[in-house]
């Protein structure tokens, strides 16, 4: 496929905002059982949420660049019986909607305790909101990687591992910002966020790793005999139809040499996985903002790549049918 | 129920692209507005169409044939391309089975097109919007037309009769005929999509002549092993006489 800068920015920025909110509310619950110290509502959490909200936003922005009509867009939120699609249209204003109100919350101080148990475990309203949104951002991943995996014949994304990875991926990153953010508002959690990010990141490279072994394994379905309908084992094509090009040989191939697929790899494995761990555990022993952001910001360059080989990866059917012009 | 179908001879195409331009005439002519291009006259043509011909050469030289292949959309039975539409853009008539698309409230995501395994769905760049083959859903039931040229366009166009339009639900319909005694098939049935257009294979013409039908098995002659003549020994006619 043709990757689109568009669907690379709106999933990367997205798993951020996603993964950031996840490492708040996973805070505020280690806090709330007093494993962790609570932290400042308004300067930790409702910031936060502020900087999750905006990760969100962004990639929203950036996903009315892929459509034709963005003036329409609301309508993509009609047909959530049957479109993965559809279902994410609703579910990422919901995700935004509760960390807005989460945020919210925490800035006003609008926290009442709702339950105690024998004053060990202390329940705020927050909570509940947050645990919702939690809910609501895996929801989110499940949706997001749901519109890859649910396309049968694109056999590189039609697997379970893409679901994890999406969620996996964008946690991570999630959490790398929260171990950066949490250096200047909540330095007692820096090691409890650095600790999680570096956990994650490892996760997310044993599944990738383990979808790009598939990949190279992969033995597709469909065959230009298949394709025609003809029988014999030499079968050439010589005319596709089309002199100039058309939509099918735009938007299913991505144009670039093996090679050039390879070092892309090469490329997000470090960018993605190795620096950012480095530079996390440089950042938390030399307790230095600047190396965890550059963690952060490593990070998420790689995605972009990663992102970028995820879909040049995917080798559509009707690929077949466009072999010569 | 009704399915509306082409059937394509792949036996018959000569690939001479008549069911191609005809089809985008008579589209971009349409109420639904015109399939945009881009440089029609320059160096790198492009633009929206229906209906591609295509080229294949099967087997090594000098054994070789060469197979026309038209592809438009097949009109999926389990269409894959239409419960991926968010808006429900996409969608199967019920009362005839063909796959539209509604220009109106299509966005423009192009998730349908990744959905079709075949690359029957094109996208306009200057309308913004998805746009496959209608079956010329606006020709086929127009009741202005003589009873006979309601079929689509391509069908009308085709010179050898390559392309058969009609409901592949009836099993007395010409198409049904056609797909049941010329052995039609359907593209690429490892995906489930059941496409309602069917193609007929190439079919050889061979002529079986076995040698009793060059040398007479009851040939009268040979029953009675009478020999046309012996050696000649004596004078015969044509010694004696001066012609
Ligand atoms: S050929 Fe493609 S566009 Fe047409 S109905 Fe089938 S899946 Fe949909
Ligand atoms: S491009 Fe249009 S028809 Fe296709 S899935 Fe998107 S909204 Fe539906
Ligand atoms: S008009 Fe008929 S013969 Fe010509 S390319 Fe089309 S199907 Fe083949």
């Amino acid at each position: 496929m043709h990757p689109a800068l568009s669907v690379i920015f709106l999933t990367t920025l997205i798993g951020v905002g996603q993964g950031m909110f996840l490492a708040l509310f996973t805070g505020q619950s280690y806090a709330a059982a007093q494993f962790l110290p609570a932290q400042d509502s308004s300067g930790f959490y409702g910031a936060g949420s502020l900087i999750a909200l905006t990760f969100l936003i962004a990639g929203l922005m950036s996903s009315f660049f892929h459509l034709g009509h963005p003036e329409r867009a609301w309508r993509a939120a009609a047909m959530w019986r049957t479109s993965w699609l559809s279902r994410e249209v609703i579910v990422l204003p919901l995700v935004m909607m509760f960390v807005f109100v989460y945020g919210v919350m925490h800035f006003m101080g609008w926290d009442t305790v709702i339950a105690t148990t024998d004053t060990v475990v202390t329940f705020h309203a927050s909570l509940l909101v947050g645990a919702l949104g939690s809910l609501a951002v895996f929801t989110l991943f499940l949706c997001t990687a749901m519109i890859y995996a649910a396309i049968k014949f694109l056999q590189e994304w039609s697997n379970p591992l893409t679901v994890i990875n999406y969620l996996l991926l964008g946690t991570a990153s999630g959490f790398t910002l929260a171990t950066a953010f949490s250096h200047a508002a909540a330095p007692d959690l820096l090691r409890f966020y650095g600790t999680w990010a570096i956990i994650i990141t490892v996760a997310a490279f044993i599944t990738r790793s383990a979808s790009l072994i598939r990949n190279t394994r992969l033995k597709y379905k469909s065959t230009i005999q298949s394709a025609i309908g003809v029988r014999h084992n030499q079968i050439v094509q010589k005319s596709q139809g089309a002199m100039g090009g058309s939509y099918n040989t735009r938007e299913y191939f991505h144009g670039k040499k093996a090679v050039f697929l390879q070092s892309i790899k090469w490329i997000f494995m470090v960018l993605v996985f190795a620096l950012p761990i480095l530079l996390l555990v440089a950042g938390m022993r030399n307790n230095n903002i600047m190396v965890l952001n550059a963690a952060f910001i490593v990070q998420f360059i790689g995605l972009l790549f990663e992102r970028w080989l995820f879909f040049a990866q995917a080798r559509h059917p009707q690929n077949i049918y466009y072999q010569t012009v | 129920m009704t399915q509306l179908a082409l059937v394509i001879d792949l036996n018959v195409c000569v690939g001479c692209h008549a069911c191609v331009t005809s089809c985008k005439e008579w589209n971009t002519s349409g109420p639904a507005g015109s399939m945009s291009d881009d440089n029609p006259y320059g160096m790198e043509p492009t633009g929206t169409f229906f209906n591609r011909v295509q080229t294949y050469e099967v087997g090594c030289f000098p054994n070789t044939e060469t197979i026309h292949f038209p592809k438009s959309c097949l009109h999926c039975e389990d269409a894959p391309c239409v419960p991926v539409c968010p808006t429900g853009a996409s969608y199967k008539r019920e009362s005839d089975g063909i796959v539209l698309v509604d220009y109106d409230k299509c966005i423009g995501c192009k998730y349908c097109s990744w959905a079709c395994p075949y690359g029957a769905r094109e996208f306009d760049e200057h309308q913004k919007v998805m746009k496959k083959c209608t079956l010329c859903v606006d020709r086929i039931y127009d009741t202005n037309l003589p009873e006979s040229e309601r079929k689509p366009a391509c069908v009308m166009a085709c010179p050898t009769s390559a392309r058969l339009f009609g409901d592949v639900h009836d099993p007395q319909s010409e198409v049904s005929v056609a797909i049941r005694e010329q052995g039609g098939y359907a593209l690429m049935p490892e995906w489930g999509t059941n496409p309602a257009n069917h193609y007929l294979p190439r079919r050889k013409t061979r002529l079986h002549i076995h040698e009793d039908e060059l040398v007479r098995a009851d040939n009268p002659l040979k029953k009675e092993q009478r020999k046309p003549s012996g050696p000649v020994t004596e004078p015969t006619l044509d010694d004696s006489t001066s012609w």
